[in-house]
């Protein structure tokens, strides 16, 4: 049987899909049997950033409503053979995610795999709530910020009230807290929250911090997740979260500024200066 | 505008209220001679509401006891649970007829359970405690209220709306590990942040109505 893992955030524009991206990746990559799902209706950029946005034939609805079977629908990652994406609709409205079509395709999947990895939409609508409804693991993606925080809270209210497992009175989902686009600087500053502050106020367990880079707009831009990407700190940070979901203990890094760097500016600012 | 003459204004006074029990006035005397003995002073020239309920459907002599009354210093107002013949017999002695307001139920102490949550209660959730205690173990965010009608007791941070003594109980009390919330009440009497924070800064704290007002007790460490 498959885990269930939604990737889910409330607020919207955090890195849940850059996070799914990753995060499916990255178990494949461990030699887990994945697929990721897109659940944002209407707004799929998914395959965008796996890179196979031309290689969509059938998608997530059109299985939901028999128009296709999963073989038609899910598309073969080329990077990786364990890795397998079921793509979103652009054309279909929310209300297509219904509980028994999501239930049945995920039950499906969940025979032939090992990880099932939800991209949640932003929000609380239809599409959010059918994205965590299911889920054994809920990795709660969070910016250092107020507003992401509360929102992030929200959602854990609603893991705790309104997933399968609390309705059916089952073991709660395991909530993960993966705190994105983290700028030590800027925590510094006190623009940002710390890695403290969130984990203080959410009360649940870190899986990660993935730092602020320029390489995840990179990796993006040119369909590559950016696990794939090991010269950078935020692929680094994502095969961290990877090993620490599979039960490894990994320190957390990235999270003070880093002092080559800075020194580096520092010379360069001197060099022009002079 | 010249002042007026009259004014009318409606004013609750209490009254003290001598209920008759029996038609016979001489044991009345008696018995009101014993009771005037015992606090001279605070019935002298006392204003007072005759109940005669339990004589409504006996004759008596309406004067004699009237008679009896003022005989004592004691000064009749009005009467109340009378029959339709004492109310005709009052008019006529120019005595008022009155009713009494509801009677305010006795402030009984209700049973109160104890309700205990044992998670952090979330944005966007609302726990009620409804005739109880509510203990809660763990924090309540931003955006989550919980509400009791009896106190509340939260281990962890208060981030979020409490609210005890729903139902009107004013000595319910808030506490919890750190009071940063955003509204804290007791039995209607409210305070926001900006509010609670000239009082604690995020501290341990037991927040409850002093008079009217709230106040912020620290508690011992
Ligand atoms: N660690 C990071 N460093 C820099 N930019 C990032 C990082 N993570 C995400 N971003 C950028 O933030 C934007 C939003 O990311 P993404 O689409 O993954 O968020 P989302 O939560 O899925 O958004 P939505 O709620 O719209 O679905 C993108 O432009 C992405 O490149
Ligand atoms: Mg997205």
């Amino acid at each position: 049987m498959a885990q269930i893992i939604v990737v889910t955030s409330g607020k919207g524009g955090v890195g849940k899909t850059t996070s799914s991206a990753a995060i499916a990746t990255g178990l494949a990559l461990k030699g887990k049997k994945t697929v990721v799902i897109d659940f944002d209706i209407g707004l799929r950029n998914l395959d965008l950033i796996m890179g196979c946005e031309r290689r969509v034939v059938y998608d997530f609805v059109n299985v939901i409503n028999g128009e296709a079977n999963l073989n038609q629908a899910l598309i073969k990652d080329k990077r990786c053979d364990k890795l397998f994406i079921l793509p979103a609709s652009q054309t279909r409205d929310k209300d297509a995610l219904t509980k028994e079509g999501v239930g049945r395709v995920l039950d499906d999947l969940a025979k032939d795999f090992d990880y099932i990895v939800c991209d949640s939409p932003a929000g609380i609508e239809q599409g959010a709530m059918m994205a965590l409804y299911f889920a054994d693991i809920a990795i709660v993606t969070t910016n250092p910020e107020v507003s992401s925080v509360r929102d992030s809270d929200r959602i854990l209210g609603m893991l705790q009230s309104r997933s399968r497992r609390a309705e059916q009175s089952l073991e709660p989902i395991k909530e993960y807290l993966l705190l994105t686009r983290y700028s030590p600087a800027r925590v510094k500053t006190g623009e940002m929250l710390g890695v403290e502050d969130v984990k203080e106020i959410l009360a649940i367990e870190l899986l990660g911090v993935i730092p602020e880079s320029q390489s995840v707009l990179k990796a993006s831009n040119s369909g590559v997740p950016v696990i794939i990407d090991q010269e950078s700190d935020a692929g680094l940070a994502y095969s961290d979260t990877v090993a620490r979901l599979l039960g490894e203990d990994v320190p957390v890094r990235f999270i003070t500024e880093e002092k080559r760097d800075s020194l580096k500016g520092y010379l360069v600012a001197n060099y022009v200066d002079t | 505008m010249a002042k007026q003459n009259l004014e009318l204004k409606a004013t609750s006074f209490t009254l003290s209220v001598l209920h008759i029990n029996h038609h016979d006035l001489d044991l009345v005397a008696a018995e009101l001679d014993n009771k005037l003995a015992q606090a001279p002073q605070f019935f002298l020239g006392a204003p007072l509401v005759l109940n005669l309920s339990a004589i409504q459907h006996t004759q008596i002599d309406f004067y004699a006891l009237k008679q009896l009354l003022t005989d004592r210093n004691l000064i009749i107002v009005g009467i109340t649970d009378a029959s339709k013949e004492q109310i005709e017999q009052a008019k006529e002695m120019a005595i008022a007829v009155v009713k009494s307001g509801k009677q305010a139920p006795k402030a009984e102490l209700p049973k109160r359970a104890t309700k205990i949550v044992k998670q952090n209660v979330r944005s966007g959730q609302q726990i009620y405690a409804q005739n109880a205690d509510l203990i809660i173990f763990g924090a309540v965010g931003n955006g989550a209220e919980v509400i009791a009608d009896g106190s509340i007791h939260i281990y962890g941070a208060l981030r979020g709306k409490a609210m005890a003594g729903a139902a009107g109980d004013n000595q319910s009390v808030i506490i919890a590990n750190s009071l940063e919330a955003e509204l804290v009440s007791i039995a209607g009497q409210y305070w926001l942040t900006e509010h609670l924070q000239q009082y604690t800064l995020n501290q341990r704290g037991c927040v409850r109505l002093d008079g009217e007002s709230l106040t912020v007790e620290s508690l011992p460490q």
